[in-house]
């Protein structure tokens, strides 16, 4: 197994940065939109986000939840693993609001695909959009893009993306692992 | 989340502690479910269960029907009443029967104990027991214990006292055995002729005093005499029964601390509980069957994910 470093810890940060910006300029001062990270790897993203728009550009009160899609999935007993769920935590309805979900790989789309089932049970959304830290081309089994991508990554089926955070113990980094 | 250890839930005596603190996770989730406003997930859209109550059941039968819908499931519902039971047909034929239909999982209630385990042995699909005779219920005690867990914080340590019919009780059988297993210590109360012979061999101790025990316990299960299982008098009068072991405001004010109060029902007011105890802060029995739901769908859940997709 290799791995190597797509994005290093600078890198990461500046993406972010331009991710947040990018959504300012679409959705201003937040008044009808909300953020959701989808459980569990895209939290992390959403939360940097949502700090970047509170602290480096005083946005105020922007509403964030996180959307667990285990039991929306399309591949439950398909699988030899068991899938693993965890909380979903959105304490306001999304009855026309402007939706983003927040996520760090987009692969094939089929979690985005169940996210856009599973959102529904909290209401309506005005719309909704997707924004991804690393967008994985040519892999996708749905007609799913991305409205903000941080970055594209043309990997092979074999390859894997990791992206780390320093909250989950390692530090801010994207890799390329080849098994 | 991991895997159940087993592939039926027939009932709390062959399953771990592993397996009940599973359930418990995967309803904490589900719980969160079915408080949003559309309360149902895709999960189980290719799976179908079939619900056979060979006896009468009001709210378990509900549950089981609204938990199986939550998870979309396809549901087909029998019961003996209305059926060709009754024309002479066997266990093993009726069911068969029904899963020729293609059915991936049955939930059975039977009067004979054992029935579960005789089917699981005879038949292709996952079986949960729904209450089999005076044997084994163990999503109510599952529930009754995930009701505790969500009121004091923990069941291990807990003092828990079940009171009333003893020996016709499935559900006092299935929550001794999810108790112990949690690390609760658990007391019987009850007229002495209710109490199974060998009830102490199961490592609980047996209370004949209604106040002793409640000045023991965290929480007192009240359980509901069964006059429909009963052929013989087991006690003089229902009057007799309320006096020793009828639970009152007075007798629960009384007390040096405050217990919580649980019930499987359906209840008998005014025999067992009465109106105001049953209706007051310290009762958790309408949890016990919104929880009651959501660890159904658990169950059901992590079951049908051990059915390989064929």
């Amino acid at each position: 197994m290799s791995q190597k470093v797509l994005l290093n810890s600078k890198e990461v940060n500046i993406i972010l940065n331009r991710l947040a910006c990018q959504l300012i300029e679409n959705h201003r001062d937040f008044k009808n939109t909300v953020l959701i990270g989808i459980q569990p790897r895209g939290v992390y993203v959403a939360e940097r986000i949502k700090k970047l728009l509170e602290e480096d550009y005083k946005i105020a009160d922007i509403k964030m939840g996180y959307l667990d899609i285990t039991f929306f999935r399309d591949d439950f007993r398909r699988g030899d693993k068991p899938l693993e769920a965890n909380k979903t935590k959105i304490t306001f309805v999304v009855e026309d609001k402007n939706v983003v979900f927040i996520d760090d790989v987009l692969y094939t789309g089929r979690s985005i695909n169940a996210a856009l089932t599973a959102v529904q049970s909290f209401g309506r959304p005005r719309e909704v959009e997707l924004l991804t830290l690393i967008d994985r081309r040519f892999s996708r089994h749905l007609p799913i893009q991305p409205n903000y991508r941080g970055r594209q990554v043309d990997a092979i089926n074999g390859e894997k993306v990791k992206v780390s955070w320093i909250e989950n113990g390692g530090e801010d980094s994207v890799y390329l692992i080849e098994e | 989340m991991s895997e159940l250890s087993v592939d039926h839930l027939l009932g709390i005596k062959y399953i771990t502690k592993e397996d009940i603190n599973l359930i418990f996770e995967t309803a904490d989730h589900f719980k969160e479910i079915i408080n949003r406003p559309i309360k149902k997930v895709p999960s189980l859209r290719d799976v179908t269960i079939a619900n056979l109550f060979f006896e009468n059941s009001t709210r378990t039968k509900l549950s089981f029907e609204l938990a199986e819908k939550r998870l979309s499931a396809d549901v087909i519902n029998f019961s003996a009443g209305a059926s060709s039971v009754k024309k002479g047909e066997t266990l093993i034929d009726t069911v068969n029967n029904i899963l020729s239909m293609k059915v991936d999982m049955v939930v059975m209630r039977h009067p004979n104990p054992g029935a579960g385990v005789f089917l699981s042995k005879n038949i292709k699909a996952s079986i949960v027991n729904a209450g089999d005779g005076a044997h084994e219920h163990p999503t109510q005690a599952l529930l009754d214990s995930y009701s505790i867990q969500k009121r004091l914080g923990d069941v291990g340590g807990k003092k828990v006292v079940i009171v009333g019919d003893i020996l016709h009780s499935r559900v006092a059988l299935s929550n001794i055995f999810a108790l112990k297993l949690q690390g609760a210590e658990v007391k019987v109360c009850g007229p002495k002729t209710l109490m199974p012979k060998y009830i102490e061999s199961l490592g609980v101790e047996v209370e004949l005093n209604l106040r002793k025990a409640l000045e023991w316990c965290d929480v007192a299960n009240m359980l509901r005499v069964q006059n429909e299982r009963m052929d013989i008098s087991y006690f003089p009068s229902t009057r007799e029964y309320i006096q020793q072991y009828g639970l009152d405001k007075e007798l629960l004010d009384s007390l040096n601390k405050e217990i919580v109060i649980m019930h499987p029902g359906p209840i008998n007011r005014g025999v067992e509980i009465t109106s105001d105890v049953a209706d007051s802060g310290q009762s958790i029995i309408l949890n016990q069957v919104e929880n009651g739901v959501a660890i159904r769908m658990a169950v059901i859940y992590l079951l049908a994910s051990k059915i390989k997709k064929q």
